[in-house]
C-alpha cells in the first residue's frame, strides 16, 4: 500500500491569494479609471500603460538579474497594482520618461531594495510619487483641467487645483477665490484638475466599498482617516465660510479618497491590528490637515501616508485584544 | 442568533456526502489492539495478563492516575500479547492485543434496546459508573469526563453546556447521533445535571443541522432547565471556551479551566456515552466515526468498536478512492493525516476518516507574508499568529510566551485564511511545546525552591 501525504492540519485553505487580493483592489479601481480616461483622455492612457509596464519590467529585471529569484512574483498582480496607483498619482500630461523614473524608483528603491513584496516599510508607489514630486516640482503639479478626448495630449490646458484655493482661504481668511472652486457636485463626480486618479470621489468611494464588502480591507484605515479629515476641517473652517461646505471640499478635494481607500489600506506598510489600524488613519488624517492647511505643498496625503508607514512597527506593538481578557 | 465574539473562519462544510447515513454497525474484526493511551493523561495500566480470556465489556486497563481512564474490552477473546504499537496519531504506545472469539458479553451489561428513564443514584455514585466505565470526552481532547465532574474545592459548576456543533467539516457523527438516540442524550444530561448539581443545561447546536434542533427541541421541551441554543455556522465553533463564549457570553481566561465561569462542557457522543454506562451499564467500547471524502464509495457514520483495524472500517466504506493524497484521522481542520492505515486500530479520538484526493491534499507554496493582517482577525484567541510564527523561527521563546503562544488552540483558522499560504501553526506548534517545558521546568524549580 502506498504511503500518503502527512503535512500538517490544516487540511484545507480557504482560497485566497496574494494574486487573489491584488486583483480585486485593481477592479475596483477600474471606475475612477474610467473616470480619468473620460475627463483627461489619451494622457490617462498613455501615463497608466507606461507606469504599469515600467513597474513590472522593473520588478522582473531585478527578480531575474539582480536578486536571481527562481521563481518571479510578478505573476501576483503587486507590481501592476503599484504601476496603476503610481499613474493614478500623476498629473496625466507628465512626460513619459518621468513616469518611467517614477517607475523605476517606486518598484526599484520603493520595494525591490528590501526584498520585494511584504518586505518594504514605505508605500511604493508612494515612494516614486514623492521622488517625482521633489525631483520633478514643477511638472508634478501641473495639472489639466478636465477636458476629456477634446485636446491632445500634449497641449491640455493647465490650471490649479482647488486644494490651491482651499488653503489660500485658510491661511489668508480671504475669501474671494471661492468662486474658483468647481461646485461640489463637479468635485464629487470628478469634473475637475487633479492627479490621474484621484479627481472622481463618487468612483473611488465606490471601489472602497467593493472592498470592504469582499474583506479585501476593513473600514478602520479609510473610516479613521474621513473622519478625522472631517472633524479637522470642520474645527479649522475659515470664518465666513460654511463648515459644510468647507468640510466637503476638504474630503473631495486631492489624493484624501485615493489614499484613505487605496494608498493607506496597502497590506505591506498599515497596522495589522483594528485599534493599530484606527491610530494609523487618525496619524494620516491629522498630517494631511496640517500639511494642507500650513504646509509649503497644497497637498499633504503622500507625505502623511509615508509618515505614518514609518510609524507601523510601533502600532504593531499594540496587541489584538485577547480572548478572555478583562476589560479595564 | 449567538456565536462567539473573536475570530472564527467560515470553511465549507462538506457534510452532504455523510449527512443522514443511519448509523450501521461496523463487523467485529479478527484481532483487536487496544491501545493503552486513548486520553489525556496517564497511560493506563494493563490488569489482564498475556493468556487472559476477557469478555465484552471487562476491564482491560485501569486508569494509571487522577487524570486517566479505564480501559473497557471492546471485544470477547483471548490476550494474546501486550506490546508495543503505533496508534492513529503515529505515536508508539502498549497495545493490548486480543484475539477475538463470539461476542460475548459480561451479564451486567443491559442490551435491550428499550430505554430506561429514572436514575435513582446519588451524584457520587453516578460519577464513580462514569469512571469506571473509562468515558471520555468524544469531541476530539480525550480528557477523562469524570474529572470534570468534580469542581476542584472552592469552584461550582452552574450550568452544563453540551456540545451539539460539530464545527469540523465533513464530520457527520454527532448529527446522527442526535437524530437516532435524542433520546438517550436528553436522559444522559439529566443524570450529569444531577451529578453536577446544576439547574441548566444548554444544548448548543451549529444551525447546519436544523433537523436536530428541531428533535432535540421536541425532546427537551417537556424538561425543565434543559434548553436547546441553535447558534451561528462559524468555525471553531465547537472549541470549549468558544463555545461557552457563544452559549452564556463568559470568557474563560487565558490558562483556566470552564469551570472558573461556572461552565462544564461535554460533546453529545459523550453525554450518550453517560447514559449507556449508567442506565445500561455498558461501558466506553465503541464510538460513531464518519468515514467520508468526494470520492468514498459508501460515505457514512459507522459506529466502530475501539481496536478494530481502521482498514476494515475503510473496506465496509467502500475502500480507498483511488487518487486519494491524503487519510485523515478526525476533520480537515483538524485532523491528523496518516501516512499508512496497516494495522492502526480505531480508538476513542478517532471521529472520522475523511480521504482527501491528490489534488486537494497538497499545500499550495509559501509566499512572502504581506502583512496583511488577515490572521490576526481570524484568530479566535486574540493571538498574532504572523508574530509567533516569526518569533518561534527565530527561536525567541520568551517573546512567544509573552505573546501567549500557550493561548493558541491549534484550530487553523489562520492558515485557513492566509492568503499568502503561510504555514503559521507550523512554526507555532514547536512554539507550544518549547514554552510549555520552559513552564513545566519553571514550576518544576519553583516547587523545588520551596
Amino acid at each position: 500500500m502506498s504511503n500518503f501525504i502527512t503535512s500538517p492540519a490544516p487540511h484545507v485553505h480557504g482560497g485566497d491569494s496574494v494574486r487573489k487580493n491584488m486583483l480585486l483592489v485593481i477592479l475596483a479601481l477600474l471606475p475612477a479609471y474610467v473616470v480619468s480616461v473620460i475627463e483627461f483622455g489619451w494622457g490617462a492612457l498613455i501615463t497608466a500603460a507606461i507606469s504599469v509596464a515600467a513597474c513590472v519590467l522593473t520588478e522582473w529585471l531585478i527578480g531575474r538579474f539582480v536578486l536571481k529569484e527562481k521563481r518571479q512574483t510578478i505573476g501576483d498582480l503587486s507590481a501592476v497594482l503599484t504601476g496603476l496607483l503610481l499613474a493614478f498619482n500623476l498629473p496625466s500630461s507628465i512626460d513619459w520618461w518621468i513616469v518611467l523614473i517614477g517607475a523605476v524608483v517606486a518598484i526599484g528603491v520603493g520595494k525591490m531594495t528590501f526584498g520585494g513584496l511584504g518586505q518594504n516599510p514605505f508605500n511604493p508607489a508612494l515612494v516614486g510619487r514623492v521622488f517625482l514630486l521633489i525631483s520633478f516640482p514643477a511638472q508634478m503639479t501641473t495639472w489639466p483641467l478636465a477636458k476629456g478626448f477634446e485636446t491632445s495630449y500634449l497641449d491640455a490646458e493647465t490650471g490649479a487645483t482647488p486644494l490651491y484655493y482651499l488653503k489660500h482661504m485658510a491661511k489668508t481668511g480671504d475669501l474671494s477665490v471661492m468662486e474658483n472652486l468647481p461646485a461640489l457636485r463637479d468635485a464629487f463626480l470628478g469634473a475637475m484638475g487633479g492627479s490621474l486618479g484621484e479627481v472622481c470621489a463618487l468612483a473611488l468611494i465606490l471601489g472602497g466599498l467593493f472592498l470592504i464588502c469582499t474583506r479585501v480591507i476593513t473600514w478602520h484605515i479609510p473610516v479613521s482617516i474621513i473622519a478625522t479629515v472631517a472633524l479637522f476641517a470642520w474645527i479649522g473652517t475659515p470664518e465666513g465660510m460654511e463648515s459644510s461646505q468647507y468640510v466637503a471640499y476638504q474630503l473631495l478635494s486631492g489624493g484624501l479618497m485615493l489614499g484613505a481607500f487605496f494608498m493607506a489600506t496597502d497590506y505591506v506598510t498599515s497596522p495589522m491590528t483594528a485599534w493599530g489600524k484606527i491610530i494609523f488613519g487618525i496619524g494620516i488624517g491629522f498630517i494631511m490637515m496640517v500639511i494642507r492647511t500650513w504646509g509649503a505643498y497644497p497637498e499633504g496625503m503622500s507625505f502623511a501616508i509615508l509618515i505614518m508607514n514609518a510609524c507601523v512597527p510601533l502600532l504593531n506593538k499594540i496587541r489584538p485584544m485577547r480572548f478572555g481578557e478583562k476589560k479595564k | 442568533m449567538r456565536t462567539f465574539k473573536i475570530g472564527g473562519v467560515h470553511p465549507q462544510d462538506n457534510k452532504q456526502f455523510s449527512a443522514h447515513q443511519p448509523i450501521t454497525e461496523c463487523p467485529l474484526p479478527k484481532q483487536a489492539i487496544i491501545p493503552l493511551v486513548q486520553h489525556i493523561g496517564a497511560p493506563a495500566q494493563a490488569v489482564v495478563e498475556v493468556g487472559a480470556k476477557v469478555k465484552v465489556g471487562e476491564l482491560l486497563a485501569k486508569a494509571g492516575g487522577f487524570v486517566s481512564a479505564n480501559i473497557c474490552s471492546p471485544v470477547s477473546g483471548t490476550v494474546t500479547k501486550i506490546d508495543q504499537a503505533t496508534d492513529a496519531w503515529g505515536a508508539p504506545m502498549q497495545c493490548i492485543f486480543i484475539d477475538v472469539e463470539g461476542d460475548e458479553w459480561l451479564p451486567e451489561i443491559d442490551r435491550k434496546p428499550d430505554l430506561v428513564r429514572q436514575c435513582t443514584l446519588e451524584p457520587k455514585a453516578i460519577i464513580d459508573k462514569i469512571a469506571a466505565a473509562g468515558i471520555v470526552g468524544l469531541g476530539g481532547a480525550c480528557f477523562p469526563t469524570h474529572v470534570k465532574l468534580l469542581p476542584p474545592p472552592g469552584k461550582k459548576a452552574e450550568v452544563l453546556i453540551v456540545n451539539g456543533v460539530e464545527c469540523e467539516p465533513y464530520l457527520t457523527c454527532d448529527h446522527q447521533l442526535m437524530l437516532e438516540h435524542g433520546e438517550e442524550i436528553i436522559i444522559g444530561i439529566e443524570i450529569l445535571k444531577k451529578a453536577l448539581g446544576v439547574q441548566r443545561a444548554i444544548i448548543g447546536i451549529e444551525n447546519n443541522k436544523k433537523d436536530a434542533i428541531e428533535r432535540m427541541r421536541t425532546l427537551a421541551q417537556s424538561k425543565l432547565g434543559i434548553e436547546v441554543m441553535p447558534l451561528k455556522l462559524r468555525y471553531p465553533q465547537g472549541g470549549e471556551k468558544q463555545l461557552i463564549d457563544a452559549c452564556i457570553g463568559r470568557q474563560v481566561p487565558s490558562g483556566a479551566l470552564p469551570i472558573e465561569v461556572g461552565a462544564v462542557v461535554d460533546n453529545v457522543a459523550t453525554i450518550f456515552a453517560v447514559y449507556e454506562a449508567v442506565q445500561k451499564n455498558k461501558p466506553l467500547i465503541s464510538r460513531v466515526m464518519t468515514v467520508t471524502g468526494k470520492h468514498v464509495a459508501k460515505p457514512g457514520n459507522y459506529s466502530v468498536r475501539f481496536g478494530t483495524p481502521i482498514d476494515e472500517v475503510i473496506e465496509l466504506a467502500g475502500g480507498v478512492p483511488a487518487h486519494t493524497g491524503k487519510i485523515i484521522g478526525g476533520g480537515p481542520m483538524m485532523g491528523r493525516a496518516m501516512d499508512h492505515t496497516e494495522g492502526m486500530p480505531a480508538n476513542k479520538r478517532l471521529s472520522g476518516l475523511l480521504f482527501l484526493d491528490e489534488k486537494e491534499s497538497v499545500r499550495a507554496e509559501e509566499e512572502n507574508c504581506i502583512r496583511c493582517g488577515k490572521c490576526v482577525q481570524a484568530c479566535p484567541m486574540g493571538l498574532e499568529p504572523y508574530l509567533l510564527q516569526r518569533l518561534s523561527q527565530l527561536e525567541m521563546w520568551d517573546e512567544c510566551e509573552k505573546h501567549d503562544v500557550m493561548d493558541c488552540i491549534d484550530c487553523g483558522c489562520c492558515v485557513y485564511t492566509c492568503p499568502a499560504h503561510r504555514r503559521l501553526l507550523d512554526g507555532i506548534r514547536p512554539a507550544k511545546a518549547k514554552v510549555g517545558s520552559i513552564l513545566r521546568e519553571r514550576a518544576a524549580a519553583a516547587q523545588a525552591a520551596k
